[in-house]
């Protein structure tokens, strides 16, 4: 009889009150009560949507240049036109139509230099947390040497044995941060290694590969990324600052540094084509630090302060 | 005390090896012939070219050619510069105190800014002072200080007209080297204005190459603040009734000062960084604006020579802010 009754018995349903949140809703919802973060993610996405269409929004092609305006001020100012809203550089080129391709070629870098540096860093990390020993030590001596040379020289020095331009300045940027992605990967991995579930898929007859690549990494990801997403911001300065030395993207390529460089010449009468593209860099870094912090919030509440 | 300093002593060396290496196969790994590379001329005889290789040792085998580098970069040859065919050791001499200056001067400003922003954050945590602090670092620590730079250069320099746009004295005045830091050179010589012109021109880049460090530190203080402040022995301190100011100026800084103080040595790095681009825009004529130079000339003994030197002065620094951080964090000492 109390068999019967118990299972008559209407059981009350919680469906969504007792169904554990997603991860990604569960970060979402501590990333979302973040003003910083939201700050951030904004002018990320308006960024994001300029390097997307770019050819739809830019009023000029960027590199073509009108004998007819060189040195055009903003609008607001006396003798801009509403042709050229931000004014035009020293061969007449568009300033608004160049900053916003720039947003292109800076999101690639930031993005393409991060995920260079944490592939190869997760792979060196995880192989030298896994296989210690030797390897370890020589991997971790190899990143103590990028560590010690300051990152702008190593970055040069690395453009000058590849020769200039943009391809070869992301390779270099993303030499210059893997020691951070390898540091922060092996101690992840040495954390998690000891932890029951690893044991348990070993004594499973899970291979080294398969323990290092399904088990252990999924569970090292929040601090790689966190660091990725402040990562970006990095390499984007980094792409920058090698494109002001006239080591990155080459002009007449609409990357923000690479506008900088030739700007500097005109600091004395044009500020407009000096102040708009660092700006732009200034803003879109902060974006993706104010977004990291946030993150790193979000996904590690014992590094909350 | 003596066993920290073996242990890090081993880290050091294999490092610097390391940094050796990195140096020795940078001229082997630019494109183009290592012997026309290093004589920095092109089309040379095949006759000449021979002779070169058995003059530089090219015959003989990668590890001997190693060996052979460092017994000359440890007795102090770094090979001559191909533009000024000076010994980059000795061009590097006569620099380094304009990048020394320029960066000490910046690591002052960024800790006499940066250590009371950081601790009036902390003791007035959440207020809007806090919050104005936290956000003006994040933005020091965001910025491209290039181009800060040139905004400091149109605002005091162009629009205003306050300061000189590049160098480190104006060009009317001779002061004799004798340390090489202006700053103490021109008051050694007496000569008052001049030391005004070296101050004037040392305004911009402080502010431009400090920005950072100042981000950092102001950062770090102010965490390292707030955690000591929720120590026991202070809120004793209060409750035995001493001044605030005592309290946080005397009981709280002292013991939140250690993490900064490893933060603050850590900075060396950056402003080696910084100082490539800060010399870059103000024409500073230091060690950074050479090293660009010689990379635009393909000057590599020079670029070979600047990474071995700053390499080894980055390590070392680091080896004194390990040691250091031994001799003011007694809890260290004790550490294995």
């Amino acid at each position: 009889m109390s068999v019967e009754t118990l299972e008559s018995r209407p059981v009350p349903v919680l469906p969504l009150a007792s169904a554990p949140p997603s991860p990604a809703a569960e970060v979402w919802r501590a990333l979302s009560a973040n003003t910083g973060a939201l700050i951030g993610l904004g002018i990320i996405a308006t960024v994001l949507f300029f390097a997307i269409f770019a050819d739809v929004i830019a009023p000029h092609d960027p590199n073509l240049p009108d004998r007819t305006a060189f040195l055009k001020p903003p609008v607001w100012l006396t003798g801009g036109t509403w042709t050229y809203p931000l004014g035009t550089d020293a061969i007449g080129r568009d300033m608004l139509s160049r900053l916003i391709h720039g947003a292109r070629l800076s999101l690639v870098i930031g993005v393409a230099v991060v995920a260079l540096a944490i592939m190869a860093g997760t792979v060196l990390g995880l192989a030298a947390g896994f296989f210690r020993g030797i390897f370890e030590a020589l991997v971790l001596r190899l990143m103590d040497i990028l560590l010690t040379l300051p990152s702008l020289l190593l970055a040069v020095v690395i453009v000058a044995i590849l020769g200039p331009g943009l391809i070869n300045a992301m390779l270099a940027v993303a030499i210059v941060v893997l020691p951070h992605y390898v540091r922060i990967a092996r101690a992840a991995v040495i954390a998690e290694r000891s932890k029951d579930y690893v044991t348990a898929a070993m004594v499973a007859g899970a291979g080294t590969l398969r323990l290092m690549f399904s088990e252990v990494l999924p569970n090292c990801m929040p601090p790689l990324i966190v660091q990725a997403t402040l990562g970006i911001s990095t390499a984007i300065l980094d792409a920058a600052a090698l494109g002001f030395l006239g080591l990155g993207a080459q002009p007449p390529s609409a990357e923000w540094g690479t506008m900088l460089a030739d700007a500097r010449e005109f600091v004395l009468r044009a500020w407009w084509v000096v102040t708009f593209p660092g700006l732009m860099i200034l803003l879109t870094v902060l974006a993706f630090n104010l977004l990291g912090d946030g993150l790193r919030d979000a996904l590690d509440p014992k590094l909350k302060s | 005390m003596l066993s920290i300093i073996l242990k890090r002593l081993s880290l050091v060396i294999p490092t610097f090896i390391g940094i050796t290496l990195v140096a020795f196969f940078l001229i082997r790994l630019v494109p183009g012939d290592p012997i026309e590379i290093m004589q920095g001329e092109r089309g040379i005889t095949a006759e000449r070219h021979e002779k070169l290789k058995l003059a530089y040792g090219f015959d003989k085998p990668l590890i001997v050619q190693y060996g052979i580098y460092v017994d000359r970069v440890l007795h102090g040859d770094l090979g001559k510069s191909f533009v000024t065919t000076a010994p980059v050791l000795e061009e590097f001499r006569t620099l380094f105190p304009a990048t020394l200056e320029l960066a000490v001067s910046a690591l002052l400003f960024a800790i006499l800014l940066g250590i009371p922003a950081g601790v009036l954050a902390a003791t007035k945590r959440n207020s809007i002072l806090d919050h104005g602090v936290m956000s003006v670092s994040l933005i020091g620590y965001s910025m491209p200080i290039f181009w800060w730079g040139l905004l400091l250069i149109i605002l005091f320099s162009v629009q205003l007209g306050l300061t000189p746009v590049s160098g480190r004295i104006d060009v009317l005045y001779y002061i004799e080297p004798v340390t090489g830091f202006l700053l103490i050179d021109t008051l050694l010589a007496g000569d008052y204005g001049a030391f005004v012109s070296t101050v004037s021109h040392l305004i911009l880049p402080v502010i431009v190459l400090g920005t950072s460090p100042l981000a950092v530190i102001a950062r770090m203080t102010r965490s390292a603040m707030l955690e000591v402040l929720g120590e026991d022995y202070i809120r004793t301190a209060r409750a035995k009734g001493l001044p605030p100011l005592r309290v946080i100026g005397l009981h709280a800084l002292r013991n939140a000062m250690i993490p900064v103080i490893t933060v603050i040595g850590l900075q060396t790095a950056y402003l080696f960084t910084g100082a490539i681009l800060t010399e870059t825009i103000f024409s500073w004529p230091g060690v950074g604006k050479w090293l660009i130079d010689a990379i635009a000339r393909r000057d590599y003994p020079v670029l070979q020579g600047g990474i071995l030197l700053i390499g080894a002065i980055v390590m070392a620094v680091n080896l004194a802010v390990d040691v250091t951080y031994g001799f003011i964090n007694p809890r260290m000492r004790r550490a294995r």
